[in-house]
């Protein structure tokens, strides 16, 4: 990537035994939108606070605009970050709290005031500078947050899980908010959650973090459709996995061999030829019909309904449970338990990735 | 019988308790100290009349005073390196400071007599090593009431302080540096504030328990350093002048409430006596 605003290289964080970061390296693209997306304690955390200078990794370096800040201390990095439990000052009010990086940078009174107005309208509080931190909701106090994160103008903003603590609703709310936020404002954006679908519907771009190390990167739409291994396509959205046998044919293409079914494979795939491999289909990929309509017969166990769709579980006599997510509106097939059917899918659905 | 009255039944002995040794003779203290040796306020008038009454009032505000910035500015670093870098350690940290509750003030005071003394430890010592010629007054004096009143008050000072800090998030000196302010002015600007109210409770419970103090001052002060409570021990056993003794007594629980007053305005008084964590 030409000319990253940050870049990490070979960075690795050991607690004792624990290697809470392992060998990761990214580039950040001025401007984009990042997410760093893990189950708890994949180190997404600790990965952010080596970025913002709050802890120094073990091994490894941080450049920023090419220039080395492994070693740099927070206050001369530059960067805002927003803690997930936003941490504002609690003897400080709103405007106080908003004002604080300007007041330390020595911004004239007269100004200050003006700015920190500015970025309470930015985030819609601006009947709220008297207040205290504690007489804010926890949305608020989110806003606040923000606000004083963007006060100074920084390059890049950090931030930590910062809709974790609020309700479903809000929490969509402010995802598009922030959204629209890094759209006008241009600000780099580096956003940790654990929230696959907070992940998949801000960011140009998502790191795919599990026990310290990077398992896969790439735009949302890519990391869904192309998962290189178990880990991502199970934890970004669901997946079966059923075994096959990948075999490259004479005429130079591949396919992927399902008990008695062969899929024609798109591309060649990164995984073992001929060697012990297997497809991730997602489930809503999956066509349930009558019995003998597709290729695998099967017996519907479990049905939950969902309200615009609903998940089918049917047991399969070798792949196990196979989960098919089909849309209540208009479905070929109104599914019940215990039913006797058949499912299938497309060569399009299959995805092959490596046993392990 | 309602539930809460038999709780309150419950308390009732310790109150009992409480009335009986405690109320009853305070009562009684002033009482006296309006009829001996004859009814009226004489003792009052004579006490404020006195001048030794004044210099010993004012010589147990400076001690206790100054006893109280010293335990704060030590307790202070000591509060903030167990919540701070205590870590696991921590409640060792803490068994440590809670330690000297084990051994009685009398037993440390006479410790502290043998190391300052004028043969004593300390002395003896910068002797030997040629760092003096004779010995340093170290105790009979105001410095010695002062050393020993401070490591006795250490732990009431400590113990609020700790507390407190221990609510406060580490997250907001973070975001402080994360939003440019220097290691120092981070600790300056937010974090210290926060710490006032533990600051307050710790100072107050050591300036109000070092205007009552005895054993030490005693000891110490060697008769040369009469703070008040020592004052009316004097009175009662070497001149057995109980009237003047009682009156010096309400007037010192009287400054003492007034202390607590004014500081009422400024400390959460439930939280330092009550609600100690
Ligand atoms: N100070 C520490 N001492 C020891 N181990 C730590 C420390 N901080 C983090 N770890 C370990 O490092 C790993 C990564 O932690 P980290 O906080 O980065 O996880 P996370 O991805 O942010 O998780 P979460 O989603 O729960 O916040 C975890 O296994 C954690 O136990
Ligand atoms: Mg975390």
């Amino acid at each position: 990537m030409p000319n990253p605003i940050i870049s990490v290289r070979n960075a690795v964080k050991t607690y004792g035994k624990v290697r809470a970061l392992d060998n990761v390296a990214l580039d950040i693209r001025e401007g984009e939108f990042l997410t760093l997306l893990g189950p708890s304690g994949s180190g997404k955390t600790t990965l952010l606070s080596a970025i913002a200078g709050f802890l120094s990794v073990t091994s490894g370096s941080i450049h920023a605009r090419g220039a080395e800040i492994t070693h740099l201390p927070p206050e001369k990095r530059d960067f805002a970050m927003v803690f997930q439990g936003y941490a504002l000052f609690p003897t400080m009010t709103v405007a106080e709290n908003v004002g604080y990086p300007l007041r330390v940078r020595k911004m004239p009174n007269a100004e200050r005031a003006e700015r920190v107005r500015e970025c309470l309208e930015l985030v819609q509080m601006s009947g709220f500078a008297d207040r205290m931190p504690h007489q804010l909701s926890g949305g608020q106090q989110q806003r606040i947050a923000l606000a004083r994160a963007l006060s100074f103008k920084p390059d890049v903003l950090l931030l930590d899980e910062p809709l974790s603590a609020l309700d479903k609703k809000l929490r969509a709310d402010l995802q598009w908010e922030l959204k629209a936020l890094h759209d006008r404002l241009g600000v780099t954006f580096i956003y940790v959650t654990h929230d696959q679908d907070e992940a998949m519907s801000m960011s140009d771009r998502v790191i795919i973090l599990s026990d310290g190390s990077v398992q896969q990167e790439g735009a949302p739409a890519e990391l869904y459709n192309r998962p290189r291994n178990k880990f991502v396509a199970s934890f970004l959205g669901k997946s079966n996995f059923v075994p096959a046998q990948i075999r490259k044919q004479a005429n130079g293409t591949y396919t992927a061999q399902v008990a008695q079914e062969s899929f024609e494979l798109s591309a060649e795939p990164e995984v073992n030829i001929d060697g012990k491999a297997c497809l991730a289909i997602r489930p809503e990929r999956v066509r349930l019909g009558l019995p003998g309509l597709e290729c695998f017969a099967g017996r519907i166990r479990q049905i939950s309904y969902l309200g615009e769709r609903c998940l089918v579980l049917v047991d399969h006599e070798e792949f196990g449970e196979i989960l098919i997510s089909q849309t209540t509106w208009n479905a070929s097939l109104p599914p019940e338990p215990n039913m006797e059917i058949s499912f299938g899918w497309d060569c399009k659905a299959c995805v092959p990735i490596a046993e392990n | 019988m309602s539930e809460k009255t038999r709780y309150w039944m419950l308390a009732l002995p310790a109150l009992a308790l409480m009335m009986i040794f405690y109320i009853w003779p305070v009562l009684n203290i002033f009482g006296i100290s309006l009829t001996e040796p004859e009814p009226g306020f004489g003792n009052y008038t004579r006490m404020f009349d006195s001048n030794a009454v004044k210099v010993s009032f004012v010589l147990t505000f400076r001690i206790a005073a100054i006893t109280t910035v010293f335990c704060l500015l030590l307790g202070y670093i000591v509060a903030y390196t167990i919540t701070t870098y205590g870590g696991r350690r921590a409640p060792l940290m803490l068994g440590l400071v809670l330690l000297p509750f084990w051994v009685s003030v009398l037993v440390r005071s006479f410790a502290w007599i043998v190391l300052l003394g004028r043969s004593g430890l300390v002395n003896d010592t910068m002797m030997d090593w040629g760092i003096i010629e004779t010995p340093l007054r170290l105790m009979h004096n105001e410095l010695g009431v002062l050393i020993s009143m401070v490591h006795v008050m250490l732990p009431f000072a400590i113990l609020p302080m700790l507390a407190n800090m221990r609510g406060i998030s580490q997250s907001h000196m973070m975001a402080a540096r994360g939003l440019g302010a220097s290691e120092w002015r981070a600790f300056r600007e937010v974090y210290f504030p926060q710490t006032l109210p533990g600051v307050f409770s710790g100072g107050l419970l050591v300036f109000v328990l070092s205007l009552g103090f005895f054993i030490t001052p005693a000891l110490l002060g060697g008769g040369r350093v009469m703070m008040i409570s020592e004052y009316i021990s004097y009175q009662i056993q070497e001149l057995l002048r109980w009237g003047l003794a009682t009156a010096l007594s309400s007037a010192l629980l009287v400054a003492t409430a007034l202390v607590l007053i004014v500081a009422g305005n400024f400390v959460n008084l439930r939280k330092t006596f009550l609600e100690r964590k």
